[in-house]
Order: structure tokens, then C-alpha cells, then sequence
């Protein structure tokens, strides 16, 4: 029996696609679906075989419970900020001329494109106690003793808000660049108070954009490392420098698979939530 | 005439002001690399090379920007041509599959770089490729690769595939048309994907820190440990050198995106 040559088309089309994506596949399983399954089953398991005692420590090891809630207070609190000073910045970036939205996209764009290390570097310099802002204000007479900006919670926050924005300007400016002029024009044409318009009109079709930049953001904070090692001095423990202290002191390998698939585990149900109000390859801006 | 409402001054106020909070960091760090204070001050006293001459007098510094070099631009070039098939597969499978293919194959965006990093440290510790130059390429394909994909499928959904089709049908085997009429026209995103993916590899930093190692040594794992250490104005001049590199790499790439 043979088959219709659509079918065998068909066929050779899927295996056709099967090729093209074997490699990338390839290198994905190694060096990410593996390891996850390895950490899965490193955090049940010790010398003795099956344990859940790795797990059991976040109800009675104060640090991991700390660690966690510190680095969603802090994630929480970036993103707000992000939402804060991004739907501005995007909101004006929509509506000027296209000379003005070049400038403002290419101010957001170029930290982007600068080195995390970098940025952290020049905020440290910025924020140390003989740093540039705390001589500013000294000399402008309005402190005296330099205040502790950085190797503490706030130092973290500014450089990781200004390490993200980007993140969340924009998603914003495509999702507010397919909000047609028309309607806005409608909204008031039939009345409404420019502030009436926009809560009503202009800031729920935005929520796309919001949902976008405030998932990744949030999430970007949750695996931050670089930042809180080199800003918090310590003070801004995060789940990520608890995973690394359990390797890179303690060697306790356990412990860090365990933390880290509870961090996964977070992570994949805030991509999962936000998926229910717009599809992950929007998120991702893949469309 | 437009008018000015107090809510629109505000509003651009407020944006002015965020856009120098978004500048200063990276405007003041190219000064200071000139200083000749022994310290990082601002306004610094006086100008001087010093820290560029102990940036490119010190062989370790030098060790480390070959080995960045190198890894960066060969795992950019692999993560594209893995990337661009991907996405072109990606781009003909089945609705479905290729939904479920496509959050596996971003996952390393979606995965906390922590737990990657971890992760891939213990597959290396199992396969020798610890502290080696193939492992560090290999590990910056995979988390360079998702950049390419994304940005080649947006070029692949605006490219109308009925010009493939014509050109097989006129006797091109599918590899000839491909490189013939598809690449050309989506050949803006396979650049800005290779250059997404070069800018990551050049500063990825936490991968890097716990895999990379002895000879081995990124630029951006020293420049983790020297900061941690100790913040010098070596540091600035590196940082001053790194932001001109992106820059320039990124206004080769704007010239390519122009030219078309």
C-alpha cells in the first residue's frame, strides 16, 4: 500500500523541519533540559537515597525563607518602579514626532546595549560615600554627613531599575503604538475628560504592554546576580547568591538544586499567570 | 497651535529627567578613565593615559580580552546559523509543534542565569569542558541562540514565502532557494540576531564566572573579581573600551539596517 503523494509531502516536510531544528534542539537538551532534571533529582536525593530534607529547609532554615522573600520584595518594588518611570517615558515616545521618539528610544536603548558590569561599576561610583552624589550634595549644602547609598537594598534597586527599563519601555511603546490616535479622539469627541479618556480608553488597551514589561522585569529580577553581589554589599541577599554561596563555599549541592526549583518553579507560574491575559511569544516579543 | 496643558509639561519633565538618569551612568565612566587621581574622583584633578596604560600593559587583562574575543565571535556565528535554521523550521512546522518547540528553545531566556549557570557547571564537571574554550563557546551558543531565533521569525512572518515557492518552482532545489531569495530579503534580522547574540556572549558574566577559569578567564569574569576586590580606574578605561565596542558594533549594524 502506498501512501498519496501529499502524504509523502507532508512527510518530508516534517522531517525536513525535524532537521533544520535538531541542532539548536540539540544544544538545548544538553546544556539546559539536562541539568534541570539533574538539579530536580539532586534535591531529593543524599548519600541515603530519597530525601525531602533538602525542601525541608525552607521551613526551618531562616536564611532561605529571607533570601526568597527579600528577592520578591525587591522584584516587586523594581517593577513598580520600572512601570512607574517606563509608562512615561513610552507614553511620550508614542506621541512625539519621529525625531524626538529616535532620542528617547535611543536613550533607553543605549544602556541597553552597555555592559551589565559596567553599569554596575559606574552606579558604584556614582552612590559610594565619596562617591559623586554624595560630594554633590555635600558641597550643594544639603546634607552633611554622605548618606549609604550602595552595599545596601536601595544601591541594588537603582542600578537593577536602570538595568531593566529597557525591559519595560518597550513592550510599553509597541503596545501603546497600536493604540489607534482615532480612539482617544472619539473618547473625547463624545466627552470625556482627558483624564476620563485615558482610564477608560488608552490605559486598558496599554495592559498588553504592561503585562509584557512587568512579567519580564519581575522575572529578571528574581535570577538577578551580578548587581546584588557587587552593590548589596551583603545587605541585598538574594535567591541567586544563595544558590552560589551553597556551591561555591559550602560545596552543598543539594541545597542549591533544591532553591534552585523552587526559584523555577516561581518563575514558570508567573510565565504561566501572565499567559492567561497574552500568549508567551507575545511576552517574549517574538510578535 | 498645540496647546500645553500643566499635565503635558509634567509629563515631559518627567521624562527629560529620566532620560539623564538613563545617561549619566554610562557618560561619566569615559572621564574618570582619563583621570590621573590615584582614586576615582569627579571632576577628576588632571587627564592622563595611565589607567589605558595599565589596562594594556597588564597580560592578564590582555589573556582575558583574547579569550572574550574569540568566544564571543565564534559562539555568535554558530548561535546564528543554528538560530536562523531553527527559526526557519520553526517558521514551516505545525501550529502546535512549533508553539511548544518555541518555549523550549527560549527557555534559556525564561531560566533564572543563576540556575543555568549551575547547571551547565555540573554538566561540564561530568564532561571535562570545565574551564576550556570549546565549553565556554558551546554554553554562550545556547544562550546567544534565542536572540537569533526571536529576531529571524519576526523577519521570517513579514517575508512573503509564495517567493520561495515561485523560485522552486522554476527548478531551485529548496537549499539554493533559500539562499538565493530568502536570505537576502530577511537578512536584517539574521545581522541584528548576530549582533544581539555577539553583544551577549562579549558580556555574559555569570555563566562565566562559575565555568570559566585558569587560562581560560573571560573579561568579564576578571573584571567580577577586580571589582569585587578592589574599584580602581583600570577598571574605568576597560569599561570606557567595552561601551565604545558595542557602540561601534551597533552602528555597523544600524549602517547594514539602512542600507537596504
Amino acid at each position: 500500500m502506498s501512501d498519496s503523494p501529499e502524504v509523502l509531502h507532508e512527510r518530508r516536510e516534517q522531517r525536513l523541519v525535524l532537521a533544520l531544528l535538531a541542532p539548536a534542539l540539540a544544544v538545548v537538551a544538553l546544556l539546559m533540559i539536562a541539568p534541570l532534571l539533574w538539579l530536580a533529582w539532586q534535591s531529593i536525593r543524599d548519600a541515603d537515597g530519597f530525601t525531602l530534607a533538602h525542601y525541608g529547609r525552607f521551613l526551618t532554615d531562616g536564611i532561605y525563607l529571607t533570601a526568597f522573600l527579600q528577592t520578591f520584595r525587591i522584584a516587586f518594588i523594581v517593577t513598580a518602579a520600572a512601570l512607574l518611570i517606563g509608562y512615561p517615558i513610552a507614553y511620550v515616545a508614542a506621541h512625539a514626532t519621529r525625531g524626538w521618539q529616535m532620542l528617547i528610544l535611543a536613550t533607553v536603548l543605549l544602556p541597553f546595549w552597555t555592559s551589565v558590569l559596567v553599569r554596575a561599576y559606574a552606579w558604584l561610583i556614582l552612590l559610594q560615600r565619596r562617591g559623586i552624589v554624595n560630594s554633590m550634595l555635600i558641597k550643594a549644602g544639603i546634607i552633611e554627613q554622605p548618606l549609604a547609598l550602595v552595599n545596601n537594598e536601595f544601591g541594588t534597586i537603582m542600578a537593577t531599575i536602570h538595568i531593566l527599563l529597557p525591559f519595560m519601555v518597550l513592550p510599553l511603546f509597541a503596545a501603546m503604538q497600536k493604540i489607534p490616535p482615532e480612539l482617544k479622539m472619539a473618547g473625547s469627541s463624545l466627552g470625556g475628560q482627558p483624564g476620563f479618556v485615558f482610564r477608560h480608553v488608552y490605559l486598558p488597551l496599554s495592559v498588553p504592554g504592561i503585562v509584557a514589561g512587568s512579567v519580564l522585569v519581575f522575572v529578571l529580577t528574581l535570577g538577578f546576580y551580578i548587581t546584588p553581589e557587587l552593590l548589596g554589599g551583603g545587605r541585598a541577599f538574594m535567591v541567586s547568591m544563595l544558590v552560589a554561596r551553597n556551591i561555591e563555599i559550602y560545596h552543598e549541592w543539594g541545597a542549591a538544586s533544591s532553591i534552585s526549583i523552587v526559584l523555577l518553579v516561581c518563575v514558570f507560574l508567573i510565565f504561566k499567570l501572565a499567559s492567561r491575559l497574552i500568549p508567551f511569544d507575545r511576552i517574549m516579543g517574538v510578535r | 497651535m498645540r496647546n500645553l496643558s500643566s499635565t503635558r509639561i509634567a509629563l515631559y519633565a518627567f521624562t527629560a529627567i529620566a532620560m539623564i538618569w538613563l545617561m549619566v551612568p554610562i557618560l561619566i565612566i569615559a572621564p574618570m578613565s582619563f583621570s590621573s587621581a590615584r582614586f576615582l574622583q569627579f571632576p577628576p584633578p588632571g587627564w592622563s593615559l595611565r589607567w589605558y596604560q595599565s589596562l594594556l600593559g597588564d597580560p592578564a587583562w590582555i589573556a582575558a580580552g583574547r579569550v572574550s574575543l574569540i568566544v564571543s565571535v565564534s559562539s555568535a556565528l554558530i548561535a546564528t546559523v543554528l538560530g536562523t535554521a531553527a527559526a526557519y523550521g520553526l517558521n514551516m512546522a505545525r501550529a502546535r509543534l512549533a508553539g511548544a518547540l518555541q518555549v523550549l528553545l527560549l527557555l534559556p531566556l525564561v531560566v533564572p542565569i543563576v540556575i543555568t549557570a549551575v547547571g551547565i557547571f555540573l554538566i561540564y564537571a561530568n564532561i571535562g569542558l570545565l574551564a576550556t574554550l570549546p565549553g565556554l563557546i558551546l554554553a554562550n551558543v545556547m544562550l546567544g541562540m534565542p536572540y537569533v531565533i526571536t529576531s529571524v521569525l519576526v523577519g521570517l512572518r513579514k517575508f512573503d514565502p509564495a517567493q520561495e515557492m515561485v523560485a522552486r518552482s522554476l527548478g531551485m532545489n529548496r537549499p539554493r532557494a533559500f539562499f538565493a531569495v530568502t536570505l537576502p530579503q530577511i537578512r536584517p534580522s539574521v545581522v541584528s540576531g548576530l549582533v544581539f547574540a555577539f553583544i551577549s556572549a562579549l558580556d555574559e558574566t555569570v555563566v562565566a564566572i562559575f565555568i570559566a577559569g585558569g587560562e581560560n578567564q573571560t573579561l568579564t569574569k576578571k573584571m567580577f573579581t577586580a571589582l569585587r576586590d578592589e574599584i580602581d580606574p583600570t577598571i574605568a578605561a576597560l569599561s570606557t573600551l567595552l561601551t565604545a565596542a558595542s557602540f561601534l558594533v551597533l552602528a555597523i549594524m544600524s549602517l547594514n539596517l539602512r542600507k537596504r
